[in-house]
């Protein structure tokens, strides 16, 4: 337990991933990436279009195998682990925020944010889990300044209500590490600047882990490291000092 | 939301979202499951009216003592040469030895419901200088009528046979000059004779019938007849009338009696209502298809509609079982929902239609019979059959790549 708590939340030794493996048309995407992030570390991940940007995301997510290498999370690999496991701890470590947002349109905020807790069983009626589970989603939803949206389905909102729905998602089971693919990419300037304020506020005030994959060098000069993906490899990393107080 | 658990909640939730095509999809398996609903009371009905008509005074199966034959002295023996002539022997009045023992034991076999002794035989029937061959029949009536009914054929009179008394066919008064009440005499062919009164009369359907039978207590018949404590033979009524033949061999290997059904006697109807069967079990097993195969691609559809919401539920955490139950649940919300909706519906068809259709009597084709029974086996048939249908789309669901959906 010791070593697990001390260990770095992601470690990537060699990790590559080659699509259509095996084929003529087979294709390597990313090229023995090292990468060390640890707890409460708020990090950019920038680069061009096709440098494998999203693709290192979802292997980080467990949502996709690594080719090659070794992956720990949390300390323990979980490089071969079954879909089964994987999804657990996915479910019990990360959370995601997608750049279109993504939420269930058949639910309402409130629902939507509590989803990641029923999946895992938690909202057992009217048991106390159940409750803290919808305690804790109203107050996420207040805190990313929803308090009157608790009821409205996603077709209600607008895109910047939703994304801030979508964080207050990734949050709930307070996970050790948020994955944020372009989370303002599809925002105006107002609306995101106010999404990324969120994010560093939840990461200062609960030492939550962000990895934010951003097109957008503004947004990036606000986070404490920079990692620059190239042609799928790690090009730049580096830390950095935000310049502008959020 | 949360107290039905994850799988519940989205699949009620993913339902409700479709409307329109969970309307229709659960208007598909209403109709199907009227369809069948409805053409199952009316076939039941309509059968049940013609085996009525047509085995109403005959018993669905009869033991007798086998037929005696003529067994040559000498046995052929391979290649050699015979010459013999085997002259059939004339049938005498034969009866069945031992027949407390085989009527218990017939009793008890599977599928007989019930069982009469009788004692028959022809004779004459005289009243005045009317003379009348009969086909007399000794019973205890009360047993009797368990095995044919005869309640609904009694023209006049009462059905009661006490010492002395007798039912006779309608056509046979008419021949005899008697009316109800009248008394007439019963003579064999060695003599023996008895005055009996005319109890009722009754309408036994056919002609035939109604011009010779003359039903008396047991032991008159037995006595008229020269066979004292004996009956010539068993009828039997069955559960399941299409099951007779296979009761009947049943009989036929305990007993060793000679057993006649009433398949035998009436191939052609048999037939007729075997056909009848094999065709309804087609459109049913059809219309079953078809519901199925709808509920099937609706929810195909709804598994391409929702690949991304499945991408994310698979991204937050949800397994693919989880997902696989999410779609296996809609199936059979689908099924139990158009089972529930289909009997009231088939069951309102039956009402209305059991007032239209009438049998060639005149009485209703079929009768409205609430079946719980039915109702509940339906409900676990569509519900199976909804998630039946769903396992193709909900393993489509399972098997989403979430990394693709959410791209997609």
């Amino acid at each position: 337990m010791l070593q697990a708590a001390a260990a770095p939340i992601v470690a990537l030794e060699q990790v590559r991933k080659t699509y259509n493996e095996g084929l003529p048309n087979a294709e390597e995407v990313l090229h023995g990436i090292d990468l060390v992030v640890q707890g409460g570390e708020f990090t950019a991940l920038i680069g061009p279009s096709g440098s494998g940007k999203s693709t290192l995301l979802n292997i980080l997510g467990l949502l996709e195998h690594a080719s090659g290498g070794v992956f720990r999370l949390g300390g323990r690999d979980v490089t071969s682990l079954d879909d089964d496991a994987r999804t657990r701890a996915r479910h019990t470590m990360l959370g995601f925020i997608f750049q279109f947002h993504h939420l269930l349109p058949a639910f309402n905020s409130i629902e939507n944010v509590m989803l990641p807790a029923l999946i895992g069983g938690r909202l057992g009626g009217s048991g106390n889990e159940g409750e803290t589970a919808r305690a804790r989603a109203a107050g996420l939803l207040d805190a990313v300044g929803l308090q009157d949206a608790h009821g409205k389905k996603p077709q209600e909102l607008s895109g910047g209500m939703q994304q801030r729905v979508a964080v207050a998602r990734s949050l709930v089971l307070a996970p050790q590490l948020v994955l944020a693919d372009e989370p303002t990419g599809n925002l105006d300037t107002h609306s995101s600047d106010s999404i990324f304020a969120l994010l560093r506020q939840f990461n200062r005030e609960q030492g939550t882990a962000f990895l934010i994959v951003t097109h957008d060098p503004r947004l990036a000069a606000r986070c404490d490291r920079i990692i620059e993906l190239v042609d799928g490899r790690i090009a730049g990393d580096r830390p950095n000092q935000p310049q502008a107080a959020d | 939301m949360g107290a039905l658990g994850f799988e519940w909640t989205v699949a009620l939730r993913f339902l409700r979202e479709g409307r329109m095509q969970t309307a229709l999809i659960i208007g598909g398996a209403t109709v199907g499951v009227a369809v069948i609903f409805f053409i199952t009371a009316v076939l039941v009905g309509v059968q049940s009216d013609l085996i009525r008509r047509v085995t109403g005074s005959q018993p669905h199966i009869i033991l007798k003592p086998p037929e005696e034959t003529v067994s040559p002295l000498i046995a052929a023996t391979p290649g050699a040469p015979r010459v013999a002539s085997v002259q059939a022997r004339p049938q005498r009045l034969t009866t069945i030895d031992g027949w407390p023992v085989l009527a218990r034991q017939t009793e008890a076999t599977p599928g007989v419901v019930a069982i009469a002794a009788v004692a028959s035989g022809s004779a004459l029937a005289i009243k005045g200088d009317a003379t009348r061959s009969i086909a007399l029949l000794g019973t205890d009536l009360e047993r009797y009528m368990r095995v044919v009914r005869l309640d609904d054929k009694l023209a006049q009179g009462v059905l009661r046979l006490e010492p002395g008394d007798a039912l006779v066919g309608i056509e046979l008064a008419r021949d005899l000059g008697a009316a109800l009440g009248d008394r007439f005499r019963v003579q064999s062919a060695d003599g023996t004779s008895q005055v009996f009164l005319i109890r009722g009369i009754l309408d036994l359907g056919t002609r035939e019938l109604n011009r010779r039978y003359v039903y008396v207590d047991l032991r008159a018949a037995q006595s008229i007849l020269g066979i004292p404590g004996r009956i010539t033979n068993i009828d039997v009524a069955v559960g399941d009338i299409m099951r007779a033949d296979h009761i009947a061999a049943r009989l036929r290997a305990q007993s060793g009696q000679f057993i006649e059904t009433w398949i035998q006697t009436n191939q052609q109807v048999f037939a007729a209502i075997t056909n009848q069967n094999i065709m309804t079990l087609l459109i049913r097993v059809f219309v079953t298809i078809v519901v199925a195969l709808g509920i099937a691609s609706v929810l195909v559809v709804s598994v391409v509609q929702k690949r991304k919401e499945i991408g994310i539920l698979r991204a937050i955490g949800a397994t693919r079982a989880q997902m696989l139950r999410v779609f296996l649940l809609q199936g059979a919300i689908v099924g139990v929902a158009g089972a529930l909706l289909g009997s009231g519906l088939g069951l309102l068809l039956v009402s209305i239609f059991s007032r239209i259709l009438r049998s060639a009597s005149g009485t209703p084709l079929f009768t409205l019979t609430f079946d719980a029974g039915l109702i509940v086996i339906v409900v676990v048939v569509s519900a199976v059959l909804g998630l039946i249908a769903a396992v193709l789309p909900a393993r489509n669901a399972a098997h989403l790549d979430p990394a693709q959906a959410i791209r997609g």
